[in-house]
């Protein structure tokens, strides 16, 4: 018993260094989604995603003249699971830099270890703003480049008067919702004309909500849904509008969360000509973009494959890290962090994108109407948009701002107070 | 004669060329733009044919262009990558090109609704009477005060009641708006019979107006419309209780007589449902030609399928686990991550299309308050005919008398000859069966995918429990009081706090009658 234990242990030790031996070699990139559970679906695309261009950074000769390594971990879909493994990612490990989470909860489970540990996260998910974090980037769009460009959308092109907000019930709708309703209060919209909606996680008996929304967009005034209803949802909720005879020229329903890799397991067909919004849809037209999607449809071995908005995130996230590293000539956390702030890569929809001191990025906000190959027409695409950390709209978060660049070095400095009210750096 | 001719000859020609010029003016422009020259064609080539090819073309995105010279094309059929196209106006048929060398006319739900609207005036007139009544409907939401002029010129055509009825509010309204004296107070009059929420709005303006004697017969005018509307808002809320409850009823049927007959716990019996949907998903895909057909094919396909994997399951597990509930449970639960885990790895973890037939989309039309979906519509008359077959079959039949002889005195029935054994493999697969069928109908609703089933075991049991453990009619009541309490609250309380609410209900319910609505009576009963 004894002796076997011994055994194991130096098979441990002898294990353990020769990792730390090849480690002296590379670059680590640690890759945290998770590949099991409810979120397998979506993440398991972003962690081939990375997979994908380490794999072709590598082919460049690598980073610093060390080749890429990727870590890959499985936080399985359990939000206190990923706090472990990225605490594991960053002791044990020792990766130089994370790519993951896609829940808002699950960054903020996260979160706490990051900052401990003064680790390096790249976060590729649309979310709902109100963070700022030293250590983390947010290279999905926040409520001022996803939600309200849309929501002006709809204003302008077909003059909506009356809003439906429904969502899924938990933190990412509920705190856009919060924000969308002061916005639109702000332009003038009455009370009585906006209906706020949550539903649980896979609600799937839609008959009297659609009813419901049905009647309140009967009032004489053009109606549209804005919709943060997550996931598996969706399919029933578009199913029961189309069997009820709303069509999106009726009552348009512009969602958050639907997008190509969502649409590829849905009939479509009662879909067309309902909206999304987001950063970046497949049928871009950008050599960039064409690029990617072939790329991509060769890495996956599946011609059918589709790319997303979080897709493209993941990739500036990357590129950005890779310029900033050959930037900073090092992959120590601190000096990287330094040197990402202004850093400028091209996006896929023929742009640039540029992080900001506040460790957001600038996007274009596309506007998309469903077809029935499940892709996406393109009817609006603004300029970059500056991502805003704090919403203007809500009363809490109305003077805070962003800074990570000296002197400032503040994730939310408060503009009328003049004081820092979390951490710095 | 001849110069005549010629000329005529050369005027349509002219005529033609214009409409292709004008036309031709979509491919290059913004939405507000084409918006207006869709007006334009519209005024100005009413009558030519082309028109209406050319605007339903653009709503079914079907309207592309040749990147090379920008000749306007209908696509007709596309394969991988490959259009087969042929010219707006000259009706050729192109070679079949690479994609690549169109570009889609663009459109958006603003222009789309304008070119509908402009079609409906012409299509009011059509043969097919499906078109006429869209098309009234269609106009009803866009009245103004020359619309009387269509829509008398409609009426006196029409034979349709249905449509005549749409129409005739129509004219009710544009009168009650526009017109004078003794003719508006009829019609507003009139209106109060209406049941439409359009009517309401109409009404709304007149009692807003400066004439009291107006706003008074408009105010009690639309008293009487809502009193009717809150009447069918009952009737549809009570529809939609039935439909959840039909549905609810499905999924447990089956566990009522695996669980309420039999008394096995079986944790895989949502995963049996999921077989089902996912039998309705490969029987359409098989017979990718056959989608009408394909879930009355998958109703005995997915039985069959379900069926075997539970008498599988009964056989090689739960036969030697009776009358040891704990371990049942935990190898049933097992079980389940395994049938889940198959599915993962056999079609991939992505939710799968199943498509709905056309006769289950869409909705019935009672009246303009109340119309009932087809699908909610079929899936309450098969959930009610598969209750009462499994009824029969249990009631009626030597099969149920031996299931019941055996589920009641297990010894008693094997001295007198019954096989026990192979009575305990029938019933369970009966019940895994009628899972899979529920199977199908939810397929219809929801997503198909590896966690479909687990969404609905937690459901079926509390229906079981709640109606009585082992009495299918307290699983029917059970099922209909759950869907209905939800549908009624649901409005009031959000569907959050409705399920809450359902829970607590349930549970203070069984504090106080802990064997359900219709508990089993007799000796048996007492174990």
């Amino acid at each position: 018993m004894k002796t076997t234990f011994v055994k194991k242990l130096s098979i441990a030790a002898l294990l353990a260094a020769s990792l730390s031996a090849q480690a002296a070699e590379t670059i680590k990139v640690g890759v945290l989604h998770s590949l099991s559970g409810t979120m397998a679906i979506s993440e398991t695309t972003l962690k081939d995603t990375v997979l994908m261009m380490i794999e072709e950074q590598n082919k460049k000769g690598g980073l610093l003249g060390k080749k890429l390594e990727p870590v890959v971990v499985d936080p399985a879909s359990n939000w206190p699971l990923f706090a472990e493994k990225m605490r594991t990612l960053l002791t044990k490990d020792k990766v130089d830099v994370t790519f993951g989470c896609w829940t808002s909860v699950s960054r903020k489970s996260v979160l706490p270890v990051v900052e401990e540990l003064n680790g390096l996260l790249f976060y590729p998910v649309q979310y709902e703003g109100e963070e700022s974090s030293y250590n983390v980037f947010y290279t999905g769009a926040s409520p001022n480049q996803q939600a309200i460009p849309a929501v002006d959308y709809l204003m302008e092109e077909s003059e909506v008067k009356r809003w439906v907000l429904a969502g899924t019930d938990y933190v990412y709708p509920r705190t856009t919702n919060k924000i969308l309703k002061a916005y639109l209060m702000s332009k003038g919209v009455a009370e009585s004309d906006i209906m706020v909606n949550y539903t649980p996680f896979g609600q799937s008996d839609w008959q009297s909500i659609v009813a419901d929304i049905k009647k309140f967009g009967s009032a004489g005034k053009k109606t549209a849904v804005v919709s943060t209803i997550n996931g598996d949802a969706n399919v029933p909720f578009y199913k029961e509008l189309g069997n009820q005879g709303i069509s999106a020229e009726d009552i348009p329903v512009v969602a958050f969360s639907v997008g190509e890799e969502e649409l590829a397991g849905i009939d479509t067909k009662p879909l067309v000509g309902h909206l999304a919004a987001w950063n970046y849809f497949q049928s871009a037209e950008s050599d960039v973009n064409e690029g990617f999607i072939k790329e991509w449809k060769a890495y996956t071995k599946n011609p059918k494959r589709v790319t997303n908005d979080p897709m493209e995130a993941t990739y500036i996230g990357f590129n950005m890290w890779v310029k900033a590293v050959t930037k900073a000539g090092t992959t120590d956390s601190d000096k990287v962090i330094d040197a990402m702030v202004g850093i400028k890569t091209p996006n896929l929809t023929g742009g640039t994108a540029e992080m900001l001191p506040n460790h957001h990025l600038t996007k274009p906000v596309l506007i998309g109407e469903i077809q029935d190959d499940g892709q996406f027409e393109i009817v609006s695409q603004t300029k970059e948009v500056d991502g805003d950390a704090w919403s203007d709209f809500l009363p809490g978060s109305k003077d805070l701002i962003s800074n990570w660049k000296a002197p400032l070095k503040c994730g939310n400095y408060n503009t009328k107070t003049k004081k820092c009210l979390g951490d710095t750096k | 004669m001849k110069i005549l001719l010629l000329s005529l000859l050369l005027i349509s020609s002219i005529f033609a060329n214009t409409f292709e010029l004008d036309a031709q003016k979509l491919v290059h422009s913004s939405t507000k733009e084409k918006i207006k020259i869709i007006k334009e064609l519209s005024e100005t080539y009413a009558n030519d044919k082309r028109l209406i090819l050319l605007f339903n073309a653009i709503l079914n995105s079907k309207l592309f262009y040749k990147k090379s010279d920008e000749t306007l094309v209908f696509l007709l059929k596309k394969d991988e990558n490959n259009y087969h196209t042929k010219t707006v106006f000259s009706s050729q048929v192109l070679p079949v090109m690479d994609k690549s060398g169109y570009k889609k006319v663009r459109s958006n739900n603003r222009l789309r609704s304008v070119i509908r609207n402009k079609l409906s005036e012409i299509t009011l007139f059509s043969q097919d009477k499906e078109l006429r009544l869209k098309a009234a409907h269609n106009i009803m939401e866009h009245l103004d005060e020359d619309s009387l002029e269509l829509i008398n010129k409609a009426l006196f055509k029409e034979k349709d009641s249905d449509v005549k009825a749409i129409l005739q509010e129509c004219g009710l309204i544009v009168m009650a708006k526009y017109s004078q004296g003794k003719a508006q107070e009829d019609a507003i009059i009139a209106l109060s019979d209406s049941l439409s929420q359009i009517s309401i709005q109409a009404l709304e303006g007149i009692k807003q107006g400066d004439n009291e004697k107006l706003a008074l017969l408009a105010k009690k005018s639309i008293g009487h419309i809502n009193d009717g509307r809150t009447f069918y808002s009952y009737v549809e809320k009570a529809f939609f209780g039935l439909s959840l409850g039909s549905i609810l009823l499905l999924a447990a049927l089956g566990l009522s007589i695996t669980f309420g007959v039999m008394k096995v716990i079986n944790m895989a019996h949502g995963e049996l449902i999921m077989l089902g949907a996912y039998t309705t998903f490969t029987i359409q895909q098989i017979f990718p030609s056959m989608i009408e057909y394909s879930l009355l094919l998958a109703i005995p396909a997915a039985f069959i399928v379900s069926a075997i994997v539970g008498v599988l399951i009964e056989r090689f597990v739960i036969r030697h686990l009776y009358s040891r509930p704990l371990e049942t449970l935990l190898a049933t639960f097992g079980i389940s991550l395994i049938l889940q885990q198959i599915v993962r790895s056999v079609y991939s973890p992505l939710n799968q299309v199943v498509k709905t037939p056309e006769w289950m989309s869409g909705a019935l039309e009672i009246n303009s308050a109340l119309s009932l979906t087809y699908s909610r519509l079929y899936i309450i008359i098969f959930a009610i005919v598969i209750f009462l077959s499994v009824l029969f079959i249990l009631k009626k039949t030597s099969l149920g008398l031996k299931v019941r002889a055996v589920t009641q005195n297990r010894q008693m029935a094997q001295a007198m000859g019954i096989k026990t054994g192979l009575i305990d493999a029938i019933t369970f697969g009966l019940g895994s069966g009628l899972a899979g069928v529920a199977g199908v109908a939810l397929s219809q609703l929801t997503n198909v995918g590896p966690n479909l089933g687990q969404a609905y075991i937690v459901d079926s049991f509390m229906v079981v429990v709640f109606g009585g453990v082992g009495n299918l009619w307290g699983t029917f009541i059970g099922a209909m009081t759950i869907g209905e309490l939800n549908k009624f609250l649901e409005p009031s309380v959000g569907a959050i706090l409705t399920k809450v609410l359902v829970l607590v209900m349930i549970i203070l319910f069984i504090q106080k009658k802990p064997r359900g609505l219709f508990p089993q009576k007799g000796r048996d009963a007492q174990d």
